[in-house]
């Protein structure tokens, strides 16, 4: 199997690997996959007060595909906002690293990790916004 | 010796239980089959076909005398998996009014379980032995699965994933004892450890030529004389191989069987030793540079040319695309179109996440001392490379159980 060029580049020099802490209020992430299933990706956005996402890091347990899908999307995501960055979806992520049909469950699993990045970002914004509430 | 530079286009070969590479002294005894000599073995009539019969009856002398059998017993084929059908179907038609219970094993070879599976749509009982967690059948449950109607027992000499080796000999006594007859798919067997039919009360033993550094598409089956094994032959015609399998007999493919099992009964001893030292400089190395590593399959009753080790906390497909100039295999799901690792490991009671992270590695004739440091130099540098990458890593190495976590499984 021949893979492209974009995704032995993020395979060999994947962006943005790393962890942010998890607990911070502006800092969302999504752990997807599960290992039985060979693929697991951990992806967190640091969001600001205006809603951008300023930072992305990754970690991945998977394939080639898996590592290169997840590499890129921290890279899409960084400077836009939370709501531009929810509408990246696995098909573009497949066509940028022309993902062989075997790997397309790659790029939707990249796209599943920015939602439940973005969902989890959302939830705790919207926990700490009712704390603030309540004190009030 | 020179230093070999290996690229992704000119990968070091560790994949010896994949295939072997033809070994040139093969090679060099099959070039006159195609051109001078090129008779066919069974016309009677003139030179040509003299000197191509006698071609054929060494090598079948050659194939003979590596297992301890007599030239008489050895039918040649088109490779195991012909071999394994004519054995497992052979008997069971021949036989199958009196005895219709088969008894094999779930590591077996696909093309003895889909055998198997064909039977059991003609109306046989197929017994699927599981194995241990070292790989290894258990000789009580196989003992207890035999009935008066047992007619056959298929169980591999050497498992192709994780090199165990059965134990032939005991399980050679309960056939015996039972009388059922014993058929062993020795594949990945002969040529790397000692075999003897008599010894091992072996009744059926398939042979394939390309994984004793012989041809490709070239096999043999030993079918015992005595007692005397009867089989239904899978291909009819013009009744050569003792009507067990019609066809022209390709010389320069047999020729090339032949001088293969001629130099591994010559050199199998000394070679295995090298391997065994290999082997265990590989594993010793690996387990060095690299914690939390596991080995698939016991380690003693194991061939030397074989490691099937999971590398936890990073899967197998991913790796290999790391260590391209090194020519392995993966037990993970990604490198077949199934998504499911391979059943051998799930059959060992190896977790599917610790399936997924497991690469075989296979050494064998052509390997140096040398490849064995270059693969545990770029395996340790990829792993410890891609753990950096995996967020399992991190989390055991926070000291999360990865099991505690709620996966949502696709
Ligand atoms: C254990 C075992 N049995 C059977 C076969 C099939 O052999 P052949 O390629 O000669 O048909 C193989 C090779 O893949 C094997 O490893």
């Amino acid at each position: 199997m021949a893979y492209s060029k974009e995704l032995i580049d993020h395979y060999e020099n994947p962006r943005n690997v790393g962890s942010m802490e998890d607990g911070a209020s502006d800092i969302g992430t999504g752990l997807v996959g599960a290992p039985a299933c060979g693929d697991v990706m951990k992806l967190q956005i640091k969001v600001s007060a205006d809603g951008i996402i300023e930072d992305a890091k990754f970690k991945t347990f998977g394939c080639g595909s898996a590592i290169a899908s997840s590499s890129l999307v921290t890279e899409w995501v960084k400077g836009k906002t939370i709501d531009e960055a929810a509408t990246i979806k696995n098909t573009d992520i497949a066509e940028e690293l022309a993902l062989p049909p075997v790997k397309i469950h790659c790029s939707v699993l990249a796209e599943d990790a920015i939602k439940a990045a973005i969902q989890d970002y959302k939830s705790k914004a919207a926990t700490a916004n009712k704390g603030q509430d309540a004190a009030e | 010796m020179t230093a070999k530079t290996w690229t992704q286009n000119n990968p070091l070969y560790l994949d010896y239980q994949a295939t072997t590479p033809t070994d040139p002294r093969v090679v060099e005894a099959m070039n006159p089959y195609w051109t001078e000599k090129f008779g066919n073995p069974h016309s009677r009539n003139h030179h040509y076909g003299w000197e191509a019969e006698d071609a054929v009856e060494i090598a079948r002398g050659h194939v003979a005398d590596l297992i301890g059998a007599s030239t008489k017993e050895i039918i040649f084929t088109s490779g195991a998996t012909e071999s394994n059908n004519l054995a497992i179907k052979g008997v069971a038609k021949f036989y199958g009014d009196k005895r219709n219970h088969i008894i094999t094993c779930v590591t077996e070879h696909k093309c003895v379980l889909e055998s198997c599976r064909a039977l059991q749509q003609d109306g046989f009982d197929v017994t699927y032995l599981h194995v241990q967690e070292n790989g290894l059948i258990d000789l009580d449950v196989l003992k207890a699965a035999m009935t008066d109607k047992t007619v056959l027992v298929s169980i591999m000499a050497v498992n192709n994933e994780i090199g165990v080796i059965q134990p032939l000999k005991e399980i050679g006594q309960l056939c015996r004892a039972n009388k059922t007859f014993f058929h062993t798919d020795a594949a990945q067997a002969v040529g790397k450890i000692p075999l003897d039919v008599d010894d091992m009360n072996i009744d059926l033993l398939s042979i394939s030529g390309h994984k004793v550094y012989g041809p490709m598409g070239i096999g043999a089956l030993y079918v015992r004389r005595k007692p005397r094994v009867r089989l239904v032959p899978l291909i009819h015609g013009g009744g050569q191989e003792r009507a067990m399998r019609s066809g022209t007999l390709p010389t320069p493919l047999v020729v090339g069987l032949g001088k293969a099992c001629e130099l591994a009964s010559k050199e199998m001893a000394a070679e295995a030793e090298r391997l065994h030292g290999f082997q265990n400089r590989l594993f010793e190395g690996l387990k060095e540079r690299i914690p939390e590593i596991f080995l698939n399959g016991d380690l003693v009753h194991r061939i030397p040319g074989n490691l099937n080790i999971s590398f936890a906390y990073v899967e197998g497909e991913g790796l290999m695309m790391g260590i391209k100039d090194l020519a392995v295999s993966s037990g993970s799901a990604c490198t077949s179109a199934s998504l499911e690792p391979s059943y051998v490991l799930r059959a060992l009671g190896v977790e599917e996440e610790l399936a997924h992270t497991s690469l075989r590695l296979g050494l064998g004739r052509f390997t140096t001392e040398e490849d064995i440091d270059y693969a545990i130099e770029r395996i340790a540098k990829e792993v410890n490379r891609l753990r950096e990458l995996s967020p399992l890593w991190d989390m055991a190495q926070a000291g999360i159980d990865i099991k505690s976590i709620k996966w949502a499984e696709h």
